[in-house]
């Protein structure tokens, strides 16, 4: 490994340094922590010719590293809990993170409905909390450099318990503030007991022109006839480099919906991989991409069927504006016992401009022959006779765009089943197509 | 109400519109006959401001205002509406939302205040009524999944609610059966009005029979080659176009 090492860039010596001091304070299991980060620095941060992230280069976006954020003073935690926009008011149980810190202040963590339980990562580490035995569900993710160094560096988080038969009846909201160029690495883990059901919101922002380097995880472990509502935004600010990575294993007959909106960052890459691990099983996820100037936004996604009769369905939309780039990458894995299997996956993008560049790399590895899979992709520019149809109708051109440009998202958005988040998300879509 | 002087259009360097002059009243209604391939549908699409068509020459004034000079959305708030002969699916967009954008986008334009939700869903409902459209039509996307006939009468639902002035109708019998054609006719017929002219496009004299029209002009070759009353009509539906046909760049 030598020669490796001596290849490091600054970030990444950066980073193993930020490693070495702080292993010995960071809670949890060192060995694991120890592990994935050597894993991680083995390769270092992935560039262009690792096949993954070949439309992401992670060495030319991480040209320092950012240092970790302490945790927050009340009065930080206060004011920028104060000053979040979330999703806006959706009655949600709410709690906040700020610079990667559960913070109480802005969070509801007590008196919480029952069968729900909610902890932070920091604590259930210190008590050796049994759930944590699910952490890292899908070991396909352990393999990914980013998630790795999520591992290593998990700062706090949030653990959730959803007691077997419980439906929660207001949504969960997880709200993360970042106040400054800092880097985060959270964890969430979220564990959705049998016939259980739940929806989870996950917000993101940041000030506009901070270099800030977020790393998140949310993990869901599903059980069976668990029914679970994912929303995630990414509202970062403009100078940001968000990575993010969903993982989630199924049980039977679940149902599991993902939507991740981004509209903020300067370059973002999400990842979901998702397991099926138990039979008939239907799973969404969904994704709805503005990129303007020379934002960068990426997908990636990793469906593994390992059960029969699980049916996955995957729509990403992404509209590209100015200088934007947009990538997808999709791969559905079945594996030989997955019978049945149905599998369609699609990313359409819009291309508002002469300058975007959007990257399509759909896969599948079919190892089971009775199976329905598709996947298509399709880029293109607004349909001019639907403008000219839309005008004549005494609709200036570009609320003519606007239309149709909802139109294309809305597809992605509409299943979401909080309305008030589902409102929140159009009217953020409606001031990203006003602004631009 | 319209005039069209010297009118000369082309698409693709080939010329479709050769020196057309028309003029519809006020109250009119005119239709305009011909053959395939005669520049009917180009005339309409060049009134309501199609940007595919390349102008060389001539003037549309509308009330004296030159539409040419007019995007579409202006054009559309001073009083054009066209019916299309293929009104376009645009999916993801709820009918009622489209409608009221179109409605209270004009209604700026025109200075004029935004129509209340109460008031807006009153109206459709009355227009809709009148058109025996079914109530689940309205709560689609805009024509997604529509038969032809349905998008004919979504175009004329349109047109009674915007309240345009000058009507063009491209075409608007192609795909209805006798029953569609009976509605959509007693729909156009309902807004026929002193101040509203319409221009009806068609091949066939069999809409002329449900909409009585004033005026018909013959249109060949780029150009109207005869106007007369309603008989003409009758004359063409006998006759056929063998007398107007000549070889032009259009065909």
């Amino acid at each position: 490994m030598g020669a490796v090492t001596l290849m490091r860039t600054p970030a990444e010596t950066a980073l193993a340094q930020a490693f070495e001091a702080a292993k010995g304070k960071l809670p949890g299991d060192r060995d694991a922590r120890v592990k994935a980060f050597n894993d991680f620095i083995e390769v270092g941060l992935p560039h262009r010719r690792v096949e993954a992230f070949k439309y992401t280069d992670l060495r030319a976006a991480f040209r320092e590293a950012a240092p970790f954020a302490p945790r927050p003073t009340p009065e930080q935690a206060r004011t920028a809990a104060a000053g979040a926009k979330g999703f806006g008011e959706t009655g949600a149980l709410v709690v906040t993170l700020v610079d990667g810190h559960v913070v109480t202040e802005g969070s509801e963590l007590a008196d919480l409905p029952e069968g729900v339980e909610i902890t932070t990562i920091t604590e259930a580490h210190g008590v050796g909390h049994t759930l944590l035995d699910h952490l890292s569900p899908v070991p396909l993710a352990r393999e990914n450099p980013v998630y790795q160094l999520n591992s290593a560096f998990m700062t706090d988080g949030v653990v959730i318990r959803i007691a077997a038969t419980i439906a929660v009846e207001r949504p969960i909201h997880l709200r993360f503030v970042t106040t400054g160029a800092f880097a985060t690495a959270t964890r969430t883990l979220v564990v959705v007991e049998e016939a259980a059901s739940v929806i989870l919101l996950e917000s993101h922002e940041g000030p506009d022109g901070a270099a800030a380097q977020l790393n998140d995880v949310v993990e869901f472990v599903v059980g069976d006839r668990a029914k679970v509502c994912h929303v995630r935004l990414n509202a970062e600010g403009s100078e940001a480099v968000a990575l993010s990575t969903v993982t989630a294993r199924l049980g039977e007959a679940v149902s599991f919906d993902s939507l991740n909106v981004v509209w903020g960052a300067a370059l973002s890459r999400h990842q979901v991989y998702l397991a099926f691990a138990g039979e008939r099983s239907l799973a969404r996820i969904n994704g709805a991409t503005m990129v303007k100037g020379r934002q960068h936004a990426d997908s990636t996604l990793v469906v593994d069927h390992g059960a029969l009769h699980c049916t996955s369905r995957e729509l990403f939309k992404t509209v590209i504006d100015g200088e934007g780039t947009g990538v997808f990458q999709g791969k559905i894995i079945v594996q030989p016992h997955a019978q049945k299997t149905d599998g369609r996956m699609m990313s359409a993008s819009l291309l508002l401009s002469e300058g975007g560049t959007m990257n399509n790399k759909p896969e599948l590895e079919i190892f089971a022959d009775d199976v329905q899979c598709a996947h298509g992709a399709t880029s293109g520019q607004l349909d001019e006779d639907l403008l000219f149809y839309i005008m004549a109708r005494g609709i200036p051109k570009a609320e003519a765009e606007s239309l149709l440009v909802q139109a294309f998202l809305g597809e992605a958005i509409e299943g979401v089943e909080c309305e008030a988040a589902r409102d929140a998300l159009i009217a953020g879509v409606e001031s990203w197509l006003k602004a631009r | 109400m319209l005039q069209i002087n010297n009118l000369v259009v082309q698409i693709e360097d080939k010329r479709i519109l050769n020196g057309l002059d028309l003029t519809v009243n006020d109250g009119e209604m005119a239709a305009i006959m011909g053959p395939n391939g005669s520049g009917k549908s180009t005339l309409s699409y060049v009134i309501a401001g199609k940007e595919d068509y390349e102008v060389l020459d001539g003037e549309i004034l509308l009330d004296g205002q030159n539409l040419l000079e007019m995007d579409p959305d202006a054009r559309a708030a001073a009083g054009v509406f066209l019916a299309f002969q293929y009104p376009l699916e645009i999916p993801g967009v709820a009918t009622m939302t489209f409608l009221k954008a179109a409605l209270n986008a004009q209604r700026r334009a025109r200075g004029e205040a935004e129509l209340t939700t109460p008031d807006f869903i009153k109206r459709v409902n009355n227009a809709a009524g009148q058109l025996e459209m079914p109530k689940d039509m309205l709560k689609r996307a805009l024509n997604v999944g529509f038969s032809g006939g349905e998008k004919k009468r979504m175009e004329i639902l349109q047109m009674a609610l915007l309240e345009p002035n000058f009507c063009v109708l491209d075409e608007t019998d192609s795909g209805l059966d006798i029953d569609a054609l009976r509605i959509v006719s007693a729909g156009v017929n309902a807004l026929r009005a002193k101040n509203r002219s319409f221009l009806v496009i068609t091949h066939y004299q069999r809409l002329l029979s449900h909409i009585v029209p004033d005026t018909v002009h013959v249109m060949a070759g780029g150009k109207i080659v005869r106007s007369g009353g309603k008989e003409l009509a009758h004359e063409l539906e006998a006759n056929g176009y063998a007398d107007y046909r000549q070889p032009t760049a259009a065909e």
